[in-house]
């Protein structure tokens, strides 16, 4: 006969928790949701609108434009650091001396402070007195990040490839060196040249730590906020104005709570919707 | 197909070996016939799998050259040598079916397709594996896993040696003995070379018709399986082949007569006069029996081992282990015990006298 016992004291246990969970994302995001169907002209007096916002921002040509640019600059950046971070990866030291000053090399962007990062390149690309703009502008193109937009978008994309690529290799790397030299030693008897080690062995076999670096990468320059607004503050115009700098704009800089509420649940949405179709995509065929 | 000779092969891991441990592999040269089916038998560590990989191609030996028939093959690489490799954790190819899994060495080598198809089928009935062809690698079992690794090896016509890393360590009890039968049987099917490496006596003595024994980087001894049991060079084979292994006692040499604990024995091979090396008699536990008049002994312990037993002595101070059938009446606690003098050798520093 099986006994069980009923312990309702192991729920005080459980209790910091639910109170941590409650107070940092339980009850924010419900002010958000509250925010989001109510309109106020200040005085902490709120109208009840429905779902009014959410179909203005929806239909509303700055969210559509600043939408795209932010999947532009997203599908870019993924582009670049993804290839970029599995071959540097591919590249390091396997063992020595040289593979922890490799390590401590690629780590020290991930290190700085991501406003530090923004005012960097600004002075880095300035045209007149930063050593890129100098530079690029001495052989003979023409570059200036506050007033050309494709300037601004280059250099935006470059910082992030800097900073972010890191993480990258460091995670490629950690898949790297996780296979088994017995695959390696399997495909040299097999007669196996190295595009066929790469795309039998190593690429299969980096597949989860990919994922999760493409994961991490596609959440993150979603959310992007602090080193473009340093480096442009979304400019020129509005062509480096990505939805979190847009968001901050209506919240803070036109104080219109509630289209803002309604567009950071709708931006929130979009993220949790691109992730699940990332990780479903690159899950597939696993585990059968 | 071909005759593999080692000779002076050394090998150490470290730049610039100066002292006697610094080598994994001390010297040796061997010789494999074709088509043979050997086993490694060793302890881990004692350079099995370091001179498996010098074989394969996978190490460059650091002294020493490897001939494959008539040809020295000591720098060329794994591909060229034509040999196959199964390893201890099974290597498969997850995102290829097993189909493409065996046809994957056929293709690196530009074979055509038609042939690769053949070979890939005649293989894959050779191994039971046809029903599962076009199934991804990923979804088998260990040992299936395992039998891909070796069809790998197999579906090339022109292996010279088929080389076994203790290939089956993740299988599941059960499936060991099915798999190793298999290998057998592909042995005397194929007639390919076969070296076997592992530390498991069972397993070596069953698959192999010459057994290698190594220990600490060197080869001990080379023989038939009953060979190591009847008359092991080394106290270490003795030791480690058998269950339980072979009583090594000390003993003194005096008069040209051998002498345990103060008493004569009679032994197969003697050393000539007074020795003041080590010297030590070797007698298996199936070789010790009770008896009316001899060596008086306590009974320490007795193990029940299902059709015998293992009865362990005491005689001034030394151990000795017996394996007596399970019908043998034991006698009361103090007793007496003789050593088969067939059986009994002398070794002098752990070497067999009269050994080579």
């Amino acid at each position: 006969m099986a006994v069980k016992t009923t312990n309702q004291k192991a729920w005080f246990f459980v209790l910091p928790v639910i109170v941590l969970v409650a107070f940092n994302a339980v009850i924010p995001l419900m002010t958000v949701v509250n925010y989001s169907v109510q309109e106020t002209f200040g005085n902490n007096v709120f109208f009840f609108e429905g779902v009014k916002w959410f179909a203005d921002v929806l239909h509303s040509e700055r969210f559509h434009a600043s939408l795209l640019r932010q999947l532009a600059f997203t599908a870019t950046i993924l582009a670049i650091e993804i290839p970029l971070g599995v071959a540097i990866a591919l590249t390091m030291p396997k063992k020595g001396v040289w593979v922890s000053v490799c390590l401590v090399l690629m780590a020290l962007p991930l290190l700085i402070p991501w406003n530090v990062v923004g005012a960097m390149w600004n002075i880095f690309a300035l045209p007149e007195i930063g050593l890129l703009g100098r530079v690029i502008n001495s052989i003979g193109i023409d570059y200036n990040f506050t007033q050309d937009p494709v300037s601004a978008w280059v250099t935006t994309v470059l910082m992030d490839v800097w900073h972010w690529t890191s993480l990258v290799v460091l995670l490629a790397y950690a898949g790297l060196r996780s296979i088994p030299d017995a695959y390696f030693q399997a495909a040299k008897i097999d007669g196996a040249g190295s595009w066929a080690v790469f795309r039998h062995i190593q690429l299969p076999k980096m597949k989860r730590v990919l994922t999760i670096a493409v994961l991490l990468r596609l959440m993150d320059s979603f959310m992007i906020y602090t080193e473009p607004f340093v480096l442009t503050g979304g400019g020129p115009g509005n062509t480096t104005t990505f939805l979190s700098i847009d968001l901050v704009k209506i919240a803070l800089g036109q104080f219109d709570l509630g289209p803002a509420a309604a567009m950071s649940l709708i931006y929130f949405l979009i993220v949790l919707l691109l992730c699940w179709v990332f990780y479903t995509l690159m899950m597939k065929n696993e585990d059968q | 197909m071909s005759m593999i000779s080692l000779k002076g092969i050394r090998h150490s891991y470290m730049p610039s070996p100066t002292r006697d441990e610094d080598w994994a592999l001390k010297e040796m040269s061997l010789e494999w016939s074709d088509g043979g089916a050997y086993a490694l038998l060793g302890p881990s560590g004692c350079g099995k799998t370091t001179l498996l990989n010098i074989i394969s191609g996978l190490l460059t030996p650091t002294q020493g050259e490897i001939w494959f028939d008539d040809m020295n093959v000591t720098n060329e690489p794994a591909d060229t040598r034509n040999i196959a490799q199964v390893f201890q954790f099974p290597v498969v190819y997850d995102t290829m079916s097993v189909y493409d899994n065996l046809a994957f060495p056929l293709r690196n080598r530009g074979i055509d397709e038609a042939r690769v198809d053949k070979r890939v089928r005649e293989i894959g009935e050779m191994l039971d594996l046809s029903d599962r062809l076009a199934t991804r690698a990923s979804g088998l079992t260990a040992d299936g896993k395992q039998k891909i690794s070796l069809g790998r090896g197999l579906v090339r016509e022109d292996v010279n040696v088929i080389m076994f890393d203790e290939p089956l360590t993740v299988i599941d009890p059960h499936l060991k003995w099915v798999l190793r039968s298999k290998l057998k049987e592909l042995h005397q099917r194929v007639g390919a070379t076969m070296i076997y490496v592992t530390h498991d006596q069972t397993e070596a003595l069953t698959f192999a018709d010459q057994v290698v024994v190594m220990h600490d980087g060197g080869v001990v001894q080379i023989g038939t399986p009953v060979e190591l049991f009847e008359r092991p060079k080394h106290t270490f084979v003795g030791h480690f082949i058998g269950s339980p292994g072979m009583n090594v006692l000390p003993c003194t040499i005096d008069n040209n007569q051998v002498m345990f604990a103060g008493q004569q024995v009679q032994t197969v091979n003697i050393v000539g006069g007074a020795s003041v090396e080590r010297t030590e008699i070797g007698i298996r536990p199936e070789f010790v029996s009770f008896c009316e008049n001899g060596l008086a002994v306590n009974i320490v312990k007795v193990i029940d081992v299902g059709r015998a037993r293992i009865v362990e002595v005491r005689h001034a101070g030394h151990n000795i282990k017996m394996l007596v059938s399970e019908d043998t009446p034991l006698p009361g606690a103090e007793t007496f015990i003789q050593f088969a003098p067939a059986h009994t050798h002398v070794y002098v520093d752990g070497w067999l006298v009269g050994g080579d």
